[in-house]
């Protein structure tokens, strides 16, 4: 096995023992990223310099005596979490020289173990996008075949864990944006429970549904991420008391007696028959391990997408109104007067598909709207949330597919803005409810790609998503596929 | 017929924190611009905000000495509009659940009866910023250093009659948030600001359209606008023509409303909860703990100077109309006659300050020297003309009112043998008006009084010379 497929606990190991020294490590995967990111896109910054200087310190660091699970072990952050000193650009000419004076909380934790940033990584513009193809700086393509799409919005994270640029990624979650992607590149992601990962510092789209989280390439990765992401911050007001906690100590905890719960309407029309086929083989290996597999049924699901677009708009539409041209985003030239310089800046700095939500969000919460728009949609997600509370009365996981279809072409469905929201139909309503949920790799497409299995649990149970995950990691080797890149490798 | 004048005021209390309502930056006017900002109150992206506890304790404070519902679930809102000055786009203000809701204040009108005005509800905002136009040309300058400061809103009923009526409101808060030490109420400064409603309607009538008047900064300019804008109204209206509701801004230059925007042309601001906040939840221990900190409040203390100093009503408004001027009176007035000391804070004192143009705060005579100076009074060891004297020498140069008693001699003469002796003096010396004011021409006694005063330097004990010269020219 080479360097770049080496899980955490390969990395730390190998570190321990000197095998490599962070500075090598951190050297092996600029290289690949050189070679591989020209036909990827997944990196929008690459901070080599400042990533060789951090590895030097973790391993002055090690040499000092110090360890610890993340210390000179490389990543990149999506590029919405704010860098002291590195521009973060959300996927957006808005914010194409934005740099900003403070570091995300995300990253400044992570910073602290001593993980080391490669870079910034592709997004679709301002998280808004289930392809990738909405980012300013071009899509994403996915590493298992470079025309179809990676996933969206984390599909920077999710093509570069991947492709074995960087062992771990940060991503974020408003609708899916962590789950789709890493079902559609073959890896493993979750969304913590609202309010596990401080969203200080981390652009926000739509701040009631937005959570930070890892993606990695199997469930113990994760964890040890989450080890360190999930703190109260008190710089976050939606920050909970009680977000920090140990996701390893549990992991290996046997299935035996796990009630799963599979809901009805996760598995009707839509769902691509070798999705389906794969999830329910998934499904069948924990009951194999001892879980006790129940139908349920989550009847407001399917109003979950139509629910997301009006809520997720309307915070959208007032979340970025800060962008207007006045100080550090993209100005227009020579603006004739102050309204042609927020529409002109406005205009020019934002991409169709975020003005788009921007427009439907400033018209849901207009005077003579709000209420048979927001109002509405807010009591409907009072239900979704009530269909799980009831679920989990009953069952301790929900298991279903992450996405309807595997990775679809580059282009495909550009021109229909609603058979793209439909790429959530099945991520959306745990936003909405504010559960964690994760994606892990349970299988191929006989095009060879990859198909994702979305657990669900409830509020704080994302130490047992991640046992439930890591269990079945221990009996498959889906997570251990790799995209067939190396001939392209210069 | 007559017309009735309807008018509700609308508050901005900037209450005096240390620090911003959503951030730690430190509040203060003048500084250097932009130089207290941060991520937060610059709107950086990603920046979060987080409630400042001090601004929730102060505007429950408020809640309760309004006698006020306070609201135990309270929701921050966004206010969505684009200005320079509102970096992020939206004010986050509070909008269909307001942490204080119906309250009341009683104010005292001029000819002494008392007036029970609503309060609707006060919420909490953040300020916005400045923008600067005058030093730059063809630019503005934005300046946040006022971004994030807390407000409270207090809005009342439209309970009020006449511009007289408006002012007693807006003075009896401005009393009270100063007492409940919640904002400095410098209206100069723009720490205490208020926008006016005003519309006119036969009495009995349902309410007519309403004018809303800004930028009225001092309780003058609030009687100004509103009686500028009665007969603005009573002129459309007696015209045959409607009221526009609109905004209209008051220009004390030129002394009238200008229109500002109408009611078309405002902002829809999309108002939603925001989501970065959670709701704002009172747990009755937080607000027990500051109703036992609560200060003793204006009417409280009037109904108290009334019985303790046994003050007049009016003497004793104005003695409470400030927390400042009402502990300054009642260390004068301890273990001296209470009258007496109200006349001397009302009178010299307050008359020395305003012609000085100083403030109580800045009073340059301690409590405790004029309580001295006064109870020299109470003893006889001085006259009431020496004692001016004496505070005019203390207001404007110091000293220690004892050491000016002794240092010029001015203790007064009571020893009846020294005064007899002078008024007898004096009876001689004048034997024709001695003779006069026997015949009856009692207006004399004052000639007689003036010149005894004259040979004692003022030190005689003025009683004590009334009372001899009237035994002496009696004699005949």
């Amino acid at each position: 096995m080479e360097l770049h497929e080496f899980s955490l606990r390969e990395l730390r190991q190998g570190l321990q023992e000197r095998d490599f020294s962070s500075v090598e490590l951190t050297t092996t995967l600029l290289k690949r990223i050189s070679a591989l990111n020209p036909a990827l896109n997944a990196f929008v910054t690459v901070t080599e310099s400042k990533a060789l200087a951090a590895a030097a310190t973790a391993d002055a660091r090690r040499a000092a005596g110090e360890d610890g699970p993340l210390l000179g072990i490389p990543m990149a952050h999506k590029d919405i979490f704010c860098t002291a000193g590195v521009r973060t650009t959300c996927g957006s000419k808005m914010l194409e020289h934005f740099v900003a004076p403070y570091n995300a909380t995300v990253v400044e934790r992570l910073a602290v173990e001593g993980m080391v940033m490669l870079g910034k990584l592709n997004m679709d513009e301002f998280a808004m996008g289930s392809s990738n193809e909405t980012s300013y700086f071009g899509p994403v393509r996915n590493p298992w075949h470079t025309d179809m799409v990676p996933g969206g919005s984390s599909g920077g994270s999710a093509a570069a864990v991947a492709a074995g640029l960087i062992p771990v990624a940060t991503g974020t979650d408003t609708g899916g944006s962590i789950r789709q992607p890493a079902a559609l590149c073959g890896i493993t992601g979750i969304k913590p429970t609202y309010g596990r990962v401080s969203r200080y510092g981390m652009i926000a789209f739509a701040s009631s549904l937005d959570q930070g989280g890892p993606m990695a390439r199997n469930a113990e990765d994760c964890a040890l991420m989450l080890n360190v992401m999930a703190a109260h911050d008190p710089r976050d007001s939606t920050s909970h008391p009680a977000a920090a906690s140990d996701f390893l100590r549990g992991l290996d905890r046997p299935l035996q007696g796990l009630r799963v719960g599979v809901p009805e309407e996760f598995f009707g029309a839509g769902l691509d028959p070798e999705v389906a086929a794969a999830v329910q083989a998934g499904i069948a290996e924990l009951a194999r391990q001892g879980a006790a597999v129940q139908s349920i049924r989550l009847p407001n699901n399917p109003h979950a997408v139509s629910t997301y677009y009006v809520l997720a708009p309307a915070e959208a539409s007032s979340n970025l109104a800060r962008f207007d041209g006045v100080r550090y985003t993209h100005r227009a030239a020579n603006p004739a007067d102050l309204t042609d310089l927020y529409q002109q800046s406005r205009y020019e700095g934002f991409g169709a598909e975020v003005r788009r939500r921007l427009l439907v969000g400033t018209y849901v919460l207009s005077a003579g709207y709000y209420d048979a728009y927001y109002r509405k949609a807010q009591q409907v997600r009072s239900l979704i949330r009530e269909d799980f509370r009831r679920a989990f009365a009953e069952v301790d996981v929900i298991v279903g597919p992450t996405t309807p279809t595997p990775a679809f072409p580059l282009g495909a469905k550009n021109a229909d803005p609603v058979a793209m929201y439909l790429a959530d139909i099945y991520t959306i309503a745990v936003n909405l409810a504010g559960i964690p949920a994760l994606s892990v790799p349970c299988g191929f497409t006989a095009a060879g790609l990859p198909i994702g299995m979305q657990l669900m649990g409830d509020y704080f149970a994302d130490d047992l998503l991640l046992n439930v995950a890591h269990r079945y990691q221990q009996e498959t080797q889906w997570h251990r596929a790799r995209p067939p890149l190396q001939a392209r490798e210069a | 017929m007559d017309w009735e004048v309807v008018i509700g005021l609308e508050v901005h209390a900037q209450l005096n924190t240390a620090t911003k309502i959503f951030c730690d930056c430190p509040i203060a006017f003048g500084a250097e611009p932009n130089s207290h900002t941060c991520p937060v109150c610059l709107a950086m992206p990603g920046a979060l905000p987080v409630l400042n506890a001090a601004a929730v304790d102060k505007a429950i404070a408020l809640g309760l000495a309004i006698g006020a519902e306070l609201n135990r679930h309270s929701i921050f809102a966004r206010k969505n509009y684009f200005y320079p000055d509102l970096p992020k786009g939206y004010q986050i203000s509070q909008y269909e659940l307001p942490i204080v809701g119906k309250g009341t204040l009683t104010v005292q009108l001029a000819d002494g009866v008392e007036k029970v005005v609503g309060v609707t509800r006060a919420h909490l905002e953040e300020d916005a910023g400045k923008s600067l136009h005058e030093a730059f040309i063809g630019q503005s300058g934005i300046d946040l250093n006022r971004a994030g400061t807390p407000l409270l809103e207090i809005v009342s009923e439209p309970d009020m009659r006449s511009p007289a009526e408006a002012v007693a409101y807006l003075k009896k808060l401005h009393a009270l948030v100063r007492y409940l030490d919640i904002c400095d109420g410098n209206m100069q400064e723009g720490s205490f600001r208020c926008d006016a409603n005003v519309s006119l309607r036969r009495p009995g009538a349902a309410y007519g359209t309403r004018a809303e008047i800004k930028n009225l900064n001092s309780f003058r300019f609030l009687e100004k606008a509103i009686e500028y804008e009665i007969v603005r109204q009573r002129d459309i209206l007696e015209s045959g023509g409607q009221i526009v509701q609109e905004t209209r801004l008051y220009d004390a230059n030129r002394d009238e409303t200008r229109s500002m925007r109408s009611k078309e042309e405002a902002n829809d601001y999309r108002y939603f909860p925001d989501p970065d906040l959670l709701p704002l939840v009172l747990d009755e221990s937080r607000i027990e703990r500051i109703r036992d900190i609560l200060p003793e409040l204006p009417d409280a203390k009037r109904t108290r100077f009334m019985s303790q100093y046994a003050l007049t009503a009016y003497d004793a408004g104005v003695l409470t109309a400030g927390r400042v001027l009402a502990d300054y009176y009642e260390q004068v007035a301890a273990g001296v006659d209470g009258k007496l000391a109200a006349n001397w804070v009302m009178g010299d004192l307050l008359g020395a300050l305003n012609k000085a143009g100083i403030e109580i705060e800045g009073c340059p005579v301690s409590a405790e020297k004029l309580r001295l100076l006064v109870q020299r009074i109470a003893d006889q060891t001085i006259s009431g003309k020496i004692a001016k004297e004496i505070f005019e020498e203390i207001f404007y140069r110091g000293g220690e009112v004892d050491a000016i008693i002794d240092g010029r001699g001015l203790r007064q003469i009571t020893d009846v043998a020294a005064i007899a002796a002078m008024v007898d003096a004096i009876v001689t010396a004048n034997p024709q008006q001695a003779a006069d004011f026997r015949a009856g021409k009692d207006k004399l006694l004052g000639f007689f009084v003036g010149q005894v005063m004259k040979a004692s330097q003022g030190k005689a004990n003025p009683d004590q010379v009334n009372a001899i010269l009237l035994e002496r020219l009696q004699k005949s």
